[in-house]
């Protein structure tokens, strides 16, 4: 009963957004890696202080879609784009626009926890020390809020300036997520941050998402469509460079408009 | 149903296969014990040859005609001011290549051509170099038979080593560390900086160490630039003229007294010790500041 209401008045929300809830606006996005046609017409729609998750099987181009929100596909050698992603009104692919002050605004967490071979609080403090920002006193405070909106901070208080690299897996991802809020940013791209977890981290980093969200905005790739379906507000569906279907979740997930879809998400493939 | 290995045979077999093994692995031990045992006689040879005349004194005088008087101190103290130069030029231009190389350089042509060719100078005789630095420091530049000159010289020759040496420590540095830096933000420079070279620093010293220590051996470039061996006081600027301990070695065995194949032996025995040290401190290096990704 209860849920009910809760997913009414969530419908009611997605009605009311206006045009400046939207974070980025991916206008027939196309991606080539050399002659591989990765992505294909994309258009897509974020929205603030909602969980995206994108899904699809292995190389349907999901996570070459993320990368290139932040521009980190450019790292890969004979990339070319076409089409438009703007964020917060912006095309990101502007020459004037600079790749570091996008991604001061949108923070990454990777696949693979990747800490750096750092003190913890080191690690933390990466992003902000690189920014300017020298003061001991907000540096202190900048760690310390970051590590308690990753829910890491009671579990390191007491060894900040130990390595990194003692903490188990499922801390290490936290961390990074810690080090990503650290930067302040206003989305946070999330690439499977839990296929190298264990099922209790994995649900840690799941609660810490839907805590997260009311900050920031979410786009998170994952291969497990249950997370997809437990965590995120909308989902898209990526299909051989595709977008297939894109909508609310609950409605892709119990009432999809694409047989593909469906076939996806019953496991009849993937 | 039916077997297809007979495991009679395969027993019978057994003793051929555990004997081969034995074999091999007494062949491969003997290889190993070879180069071992050529080393302990080396060292025994020059270390019998060499007592009673390796004191203080030895460290401490000029080379001179009388065998009892003749000393290393020229030797040591150029060897050293060898290094003043080597170490800093070869591993600012070594380091700096290989960061240009791996970092910045996109793969291409033109990067796959000095990428060969940095591999075909490290295998060139060292006395090309030293012709190499005879046309270019000593005459072209003016620098004559100087520290500075053979400093270059003996740079060139081991920058290719330097420069292989850090491409494949900066290469092992894990790619996600770099995706992590860049991610936040950082710039190329900035991800060098504090996440590349730190990580990378034990395997460039390591392998910059181990190039200086063939500098401090090396003899042909020398000979070709024309550095004496017979110098009885010390440089005092990189201007001056001076000579090695490889040379001063040299030098010595090629005298016809008896007694002057002793002084050598003790030369050696300082010049292996100033290797061994800076081997030991490649070794240090490594084993202190190694990390695991």
């Amino acid at each position: 009963m209860e849920l009910t209401v809760v997913k009414e008045r969530k419908n009611k929300q997605v009605e009311e957004r206006s045009e400046k809830n939207v974070v980025y606006r991916t206008k027939n996005l196309n991606l080539w890696y050399g002659e591989h046609h990765a992505l294909k017409n994309i258009d897509l729609d974020i929205y603030e202080n909602e969980v995206t998750a994108i899904i699809g099987p292995s190389g349907c181009g999901k996570s070459t879609y993320i990368k290139t929100l932040n521009r980190m596909i450019e790292l890969v050698p004979s990339v070319r784009t076409s089409g438009e992603i703007t964020y917060r009104g912006r095309n990101i692919f502007d020459k004037s626009y600079r790749v570091e002050e996008l991604r001061t605004q949108v923070g990454m967490v990777f696949q693979k926890p990747n800490p750096f071979p750092k003190s913890i609080y080191d690690n933390v403090a990466y992003g902000p020390r690189i920014h300017g920002i020298r003061d001991k006193k907000i540096l202190d405070e900048i760690v310390e809020r970051s590590l308690r909106g990753a829910a890491i901070w009671d579990e390191v208080k007491d060894r900040l300036h130990t390595n990194a690299y003692g903490l188990s897996g499922g801390q290490q991802q936290r961390l990074c997520i810690a080090r990503c809020l650290a930067i302040e940013p206003d989305v946070i791209l999330m690439d499977e941050p839990t296929s190298a977890l264990d099922p209790i981290s994995t649900l840690k980093v799941e609660e810490l998402v839907q805590e997260l969200k009311k900050n920031y905005s979410i786009i998170i790739v994952t291969h497990n469509m249950q997370q997809a379906a437990r965590i995120s507000d909308k989902t898209a569906f990526f299909l051989n460079g595709e977008v297939i279907e894109y909508s609310d979740t609950d409605k892709l997930f119990s009432n999809p408009d694409d047989k593909r879809t469906e076939d996806y998400i019953t496991g009849r493939f993937g | 149903m039916e077997k297809l290995i007979d495991k009679q045979r395969v027993v019978q077999h057994m003793n051929g296969r555990l004997l081969r093994n034995n074999v091999l692995k007494f062949l491969f031990f003997l290889a190993t014990v070879f180069g071992l045992i050529v080393l302990v006689i080396l060292l025994y040879r020059i270390l019998t040859q060499a007592i009673g005349w390796l004191n203080l004194d030895f460290l401490n005088n000029f080379p001179s005609r009388r065998p009892e008087n003749a000393g290393i101190k020229a030797g040591l103290v150029g060897s050293l001011w060898l290094m003043v130069i080597v170490a800093p030029v070869s591993l600012i231009l070594g380091v700096g290549t290989a960061i240009y190389l791996e970092e910045y350089a996109k793969k291409n042509r033109f990067t796959d051509f000095i990428q060969t060719n940095i591999s075909n100078l490290a295998g060139v005789p060292s006395i090309v170099f030293g012709l190499l630095g005879l046309t270019l420091f000593v005459r072209e530049l003016n620098l004559g038979r100087s520290i500075l000159a053979a400093g270059l010289t003996m740079s060139l020759l081991v920058l290719p080593v330097i420069v292989v040496a850090a491409q494949e420590a900066i290469r092992a540095v894990p790619n996600q560390l770099r995706e992590a830096s860049y991610g936040m933000g950082a710039t190329k420079w900035q991800t060098i900086y504090r996440i590349v070279l730190p990580a990378a620093i034990p395997g460039i010293l390591t392998g910059s160490i181990l190039a200086l220590s063939r500098a401090i051996g090396e003899t042909a470039p020398l000979v070709v630039l024309g550095i004496p061996t017979f110098l009885a006081y010390l440089p005092r600027g990189i201007l001056d003229t001076f000579t090695v301990m490889p040379m001063q070695i040299y030098n010595w065995t090629s005298r016809p007294q008896a007694d002057f194949q002793n002084v050598a032996a003790a030369g050696i025995v300082v010049l292996l010790v100033v290797l061994i040290f800076m081997n030991s401190i490649a070794i240090f290096i490594r084993n202190k500041f190694q990390k695991r990704y």
